[in-house]
Order: structure tokens, then sequence, then C-alpha cells
């Protein structure tokens, strides 16, 4: 922006007879690095994935191997199926921080339950059981309009709670982890391909359909844009505010069988700390957190760079842990160059 | 009529509800439990409570102003490490009980350039501090990993750890301290220039602006106040355990954002105060301490402590509905 009015103010300099042409190429020039710094801000995400991805390559000659990328998309696919609800409801206009003691909850359910009533049976009532958790949320965010943050974090803390009380504090493993067809959703393979890497591919594909095509997503987009303007254009707000929370819900639960087919047990706090990975991966995106913008491939493709900085933090030989301070560089630059380009300069201009 | 409401201590109380609950509490403890209502009790309440409430001191002024700060935990962590680990080097090993000396000053520096940053980058890049600082909670964390090599530290010096179980008078040390920085925090919210200024910025930023005032330094003062008050608390907590671990401080901002919201601070800004804070505090501490005397399992604390605060979100919804009528649906 800065460099555009630079340029233009520079043009006019230039000798008469050439003036007015040099002005119009000035102009053309000035359009296209608009043109240039546009893209940048909007794709600005797939720029850096890209840029990530040359990186990690140049460092490390296995990060582009087609197993390792296959297993970096495996071990995101469990954090990037709860990402897509999740940006589902901060869409929506809302948050959802239980996410993470959620997972904990359906995962020590669904392997508890696994030996008990058998899989299919399990895998039900874990669903089951994780959308009625959901429509908690649903009921205080949407229909009670409490503060979607308090709400969701006190219940976390109920759920963490609810898991312990449930498993009495013990982790629970599943007996003949070989002897199960459960095996197939952590372990298991569809036409060569991971199955956790379908499983993400057909949420993300069946979600960015209903997000981007269908007048539910809209009602979604337009509730999390401006509440009031949605309900004045005969949107019933409680309705989408608690449906969001129901997919968010559901996408952990099929979170929970992945990960517990992955594992074949649980700990009680499996999930802690999830819901930061999950929103970094949503924030990373691009969907604002005041609500109302962001698309569900975008989120795919910020789970996938953490997912990558992860890997190729740890094929270059770095610590485990140094992936987490790159993360915390990565979300505000990443955020910061969506505001700045979205008000045209760097720095805030609040005094 | 209205105004002697306002001041009676019926009015007070509707304005602080969270002190009648307390008052509830402990009146049901104290019959409940036989080992309550003691001193030596109240006396491990209040030290178990100046953790939380140290660092809710400070998050009552960040949120007052409209923000948060999620990385408080992660502050405790680094803070209790660098204390433990610094006053063990060889350098200060001739300096006796002075070696604390330097922990603790680097531990404190520490939390005070942590909160700087995030001032920083909520003041100059306009991003939400919510997304700052969660970035912060995953980073600072990683830095403690980094740092410790995911080992934890022992005190060697034992009049550290004595420090933390000794007592001023009637009262253990650490409860000393904490009330004074209540003092303290509550002074400078209601009585001086940069706690009004505060108060301005969290309710209306654009009035403020227009009526002034610099809104970016009272936020970075904000922020370095939180992060001094973790890290204090880092100090106090190490001192209690005479160690530090990487993990130590997991889910205290839970805690802390549980506690400040209890005593009545929105999450919007521009309302709150620290005697509410310091009820929320209190509210916690009760309610942990009188169900452990009653050995009501841990597991059962969290999903009560979930549901009060959800019930108090509710609660002040009801009282606080006046004259903000919403569009139903």
């Amino acid at each position: 922006m800065a460099q555009t009015r630079l340029e233009s103010a520079r043009m006019p300099g230039a000798e008469d007879p050439a003036g007015r042409r040099g002005e119009k190429g000035g102009g053309m020039a000035g359009k296209r690095l608009k043109a240039v710094t546009g893209v940048l801000a909007r794709q600005g995400i797939l720029v850096a994935f890209a840029l990530f991805l040359i990186g990690f390559a140049l460092g490390s000659d296995r990060f582009l191997s087609a197993d390792n990328i296959f297993s970096v998309i495996r071990a995101s696919a469990i954090i990037g199926v709860m990402a897509l609800g999740v940006t589902v409801v901060v869409i929506g206009g809302n948050l959802d921080l239980s996410v993470g003691s959620m997972l904990s909850f359906s995962t020590v359910l669904v392997v508890d339950l696994h030996d008990k009533i058998g899989p299919g049976p399990a895998i039900l009532v874990t669903v089951l059981a994780t959308l009625c958790l959901g429509a908690v949320n649903g009921v205080l965010v949407g229909v009670a309009r409490l503060n979607s943050l308090i709400v969701t974090l006190g219940m976390l803390s109920a759920i963490q709670g609810l898991t312990l009380i449930y498993s009495g504090g013990k982790n629970v493993d599943i007996a003949n982890p070989d002897g199960t067809w459960f095996s197939l959703f952590g372990r298991g393979y569809i036409a060569d391909i991971p199955t956790p890497i379908v499983i993400f591919g057909l949420a993300a594909i069946v979600l960015h359909v209903a997000m981007a095509y269908t007048p539910f997503g809209r009602r979604i987009y337009a509730t999390g844009g401006n509440p009031t303007a949605a309900v004045f254009s005969g949107i019933r707000r409680s309705r989408v505010v608690f449906s969001t929370y129901l997919i968010s819900a559901f996408t952990v639960a099929i979170a929970a069988v992945i990960l517990g087919s992955r594992v074949m047990g649980s700990q009680n706090n499996v999930g802690q700390g999830y819901e930061l990975q999950v929103l970094a991966g949503v924030i990373l995106g691009g969907t604002s957190l005041l609500g109302g913008s962001g698309t569900i491939w975008k989120t795919v493709i910020g789970v996938l760079i953490l997912g990558f900085i992860q890997n190729g933090l740890l094929l270059l030989g770095f610590q485990y842990y140094v992936q987490w301070l790159v993360t915390w560089v990565v979300i505000i630059l990443a955020v910061w160059l969506d505001i700045a380009a979205k008000r045209g300069r760097l720095l805030s201009p609040i005094a | 009529m209205a105004q002697r409401f306002k001041t009676s201590p019926l009015g007070w109380l509707a304005r602080n509800p969270i002190w009648g609950f307390i008052v509830l509490i402990f009146i049901f403890f104290s019959f409940a439990n036989p080992y309550f209502f003691a001193i030596q009790n109240f006396q491990n309440i209040l030290v178990q409570t100046s953790t939380i409430g140290l660092i809710a001191l400070g998050m009552t002024l960040v949120m007052i102003n409209g923000n948060i700060d999620l990385s408080v935990g992660a502050v405790v962590a680094l803070a209790a490490s660098l204390c433990i680990d610094i006053q063990g080097w060889a350098v200060f090993a001739s300096w006796g009980n002075w070696a604390i000396l330097p922990g603790v000053a680097a531990a404190l520096t520490a939390g005070v350039a942590l909160g700087a940053l995030n001032g920083l980058i909520v003041w100059k890049t306009g991003v939400d501090a919510f997304i700052v600082t969660l970035g912060a909670m995953l980073g600072v964390r990683g830095l403690v990993f980094v740092y410790t090599k995911e080992q934890s530290f022992f005190a060697m010096n034992f009049s550290f750890s004595d420090f933390g179980s000794s007592n001023l008078g009637p009262l253990p040390t650490l409860a000393v301290i904490f009330l004074i920085c209540a003092v303290a925090v509550h002074f400078l919210l209601a009585r001086t220039v940069h706690g009004r200024n505060s108060y301005a910025v969290g309710g209306n930023r654009s009035a403020a602006v227009n009526a002034g005032i610099r809104v970016g330094p009272h936020m970075l003062v904000n922020f370095m106040i939180v992060g001094f008050f973790a890290a204090l608390a880092g100090v106090t907590l190490s001192s209690q355990m005479g160690a530090a671990t990487p993990n130590l401080g997991t889910n205290y901002e839970l805690w802390v954002i549980t506690s400040v919201v209890l005593g009545g601070t929105k999450l919007n800004g521009g309302s709150g105060d620290i005697v509410g804070t310091m009820g929320g505090v209190l509210a916690i501490g009760i309610l942990r301490n009188g169900m452990n005397l009653m050995q009501v399992p841990a597991f059962y604390v969290l999903v009560i402590l979930g549901m009060i605060l959800i019930a108090v979100l509710l609660l002040d919804k009801q009282l606080n509905r006046k004259g903000k009528e919403e569009i139903r649906l």
C-alpha cells in the first residue's frame, strides 16, 4: 500500500510528453502491485505454507517423501477433524474451548465401551453422548445467550471431571487390539490411503459444501457476521448457534473414534491442550474470532501447516518443544499480516 | 430510596453476590465438617488461594481493560524454573542466602518482560489479546521445556523453602504478601489516574481515545502488571514446594479467569473491582478446601466448579438485564 503511494508520487516527475504515459503506466504498475499485495493478503496462508514446505524440503531430504507426507497428514487428522467443527462454531461468532476435554471424554468412552458392548454400539453411544455435551454448550450459548468463552471454559473443567468420574481415574484399553474391526479407523487403509486421511478429507468436503453452498451455511455466516441483522432477516439465531455446537461435538466424536482406534487405549487427559492446537489451526486458517468470516478449506491448510512445521522441525533435529515457539510466532504473524492487509497499514493506529 | 438501597449493605451484596455465596458456603462447611472452622485451616486457605489470587489481581486489571491473558500459567512455570535454577548457579555459591535474590529478580524480570511483549504486540499490531496470549501460552510453555530440558529443579537452599512455610506474626508470610498486593492493586485501581483510565479504555475505547487517553500505554502497563504477578506467583509457589517442574501452572489461566469472572468482572471490560476478585478467589479457595476436608474426590470438584461458573453467569445475566432488552429467538 505504502509502496503504491510512493510509486505514483514519483511518476509525475518524469518528462512531460512521457509524463501522461508514465503516469498511466504507474497507475497500471500500481494496480498490479495492489493486486499482488491483495493476493498476498488474501492467500497469505498459502504462500506461507509453500515457503515452509520449500524451506523444510531444502533442509531435509526425507521431508518431501510420500511416506513422510502421508504420516504428517495422518497425524494431523485428529486435530484437523476437530478444527473443522470448531471453525463452524467460530464462523458462527462463538468459541469452543471444551473440545479438548470432550475428546478425552469421548475417547475414554469409546475405548471403555468397546470391550463391554462391542465396537458398533460403542461408537453409537459415544457419538450420542458427545452430541449431548455439545447440546449443553449449544443451549447455554445459543438459547441462554451466555458468553461462549466462559461457558466452554466451565464445560472444559466439568467434562474433565466427568471423564475422571466415569473412568474412576484409571486408564482404559482394548484387550485384543488385533482382533477387532475397530482398528480400521485409526490403523487401517481405504484404497491404500490411511483411513484417518480419508475421514478427514470427507469431513472437510462435506462441511465445506455445507458452509459454502447451502442456505444453512449462509445462515451461520450471517449469524456470526451480525447477529442482530441476522435475526431481523428471519434467521433463528439460537437454533443456528445450537447447531454449530452440535457439529463441533460431532467432529469431536469422529476424532475420538480415530484416536481410540489408533491408540487402542486412552488416558483420562488425552485431549488436554488440544483445544489450543485446534484453535491455532483455525486462526492460522484465517478465520476471524469475531465471527462471520473464514472458510473450511483454509482451516485444513492451517492444520496442515502446524503439522508440517512440527514434522519439519523434528526432521531438522530441533527439540520437540521448539515447534511451540515457532507456532507462537507463526500465529501472531499470520493474524497480524491479515489485519494489516485489511487496514492498509502495518501498525495499529491506536495511540 | 434508590440511593439508600445502593449504599446499604443489601445493595452492596446485590452488586457483589459472590460474598453472599462465600458466607453461605462458609457456614455450610463450618457445620458440615469439624476440621473446617479452625485458625490453622483459615491460614491454610489463605496460603492455598494466594497463588491463584496473586495472578487474579493482575488479570482483573487486564480484563477491566477489555483484554485477557491466557499465558499466565506458562509464565508461572517459567518464573519458578528461573528462580530455582538461578539461585543454584555456581556463580552465586558464595553468596549464602543472598543467592536467592538474583533468582527472584530474574523470575520477576522475565514475567514483566513477557507481559510487556504481550502488551506491546496487542498495542502495536492490533491483534486481539486472546490470540496474542494464546500464542504466548504455547510459546512460553515451549520456552520452559527448552530451558529446563524437561527436568525438574530442586532448591538446594532450604531457607528458600522455609520462607514459603514461615509466619509473619499470626499470618503465613505468603498470605501477608498476597493481602498487601491486593490492597496495593485496589488502591491502584480505585484511586489513581491509571486505574480510572483503565476502566475508561475497557468501557468504551473510542470514547477514551476521544477524551485524550492514550490507550496503548495503559494496556501495556496492565499486561506488565499481570506478568509481574504471574511471576511472583511462580516464585511463591516454588518456595512452597522447594522445587519447580516444567508442567507447573498448567490450567492456572482457567482457575484465574474463573475466579475473576466469579468476582463480577466483565469479559468485555469496563467493570469489575478487586473486592469482587478477592471474593471470587476466596470462594474457589474455600470450596476446594472444604470439599477436600469432606473427602469429595477431586473429580467432582472439577464438575462442581464448572457448574458454579456457568450458574454465576446465568445469575449475572438475570440480575443485570435491565435496560438491555434484546431480541429473542
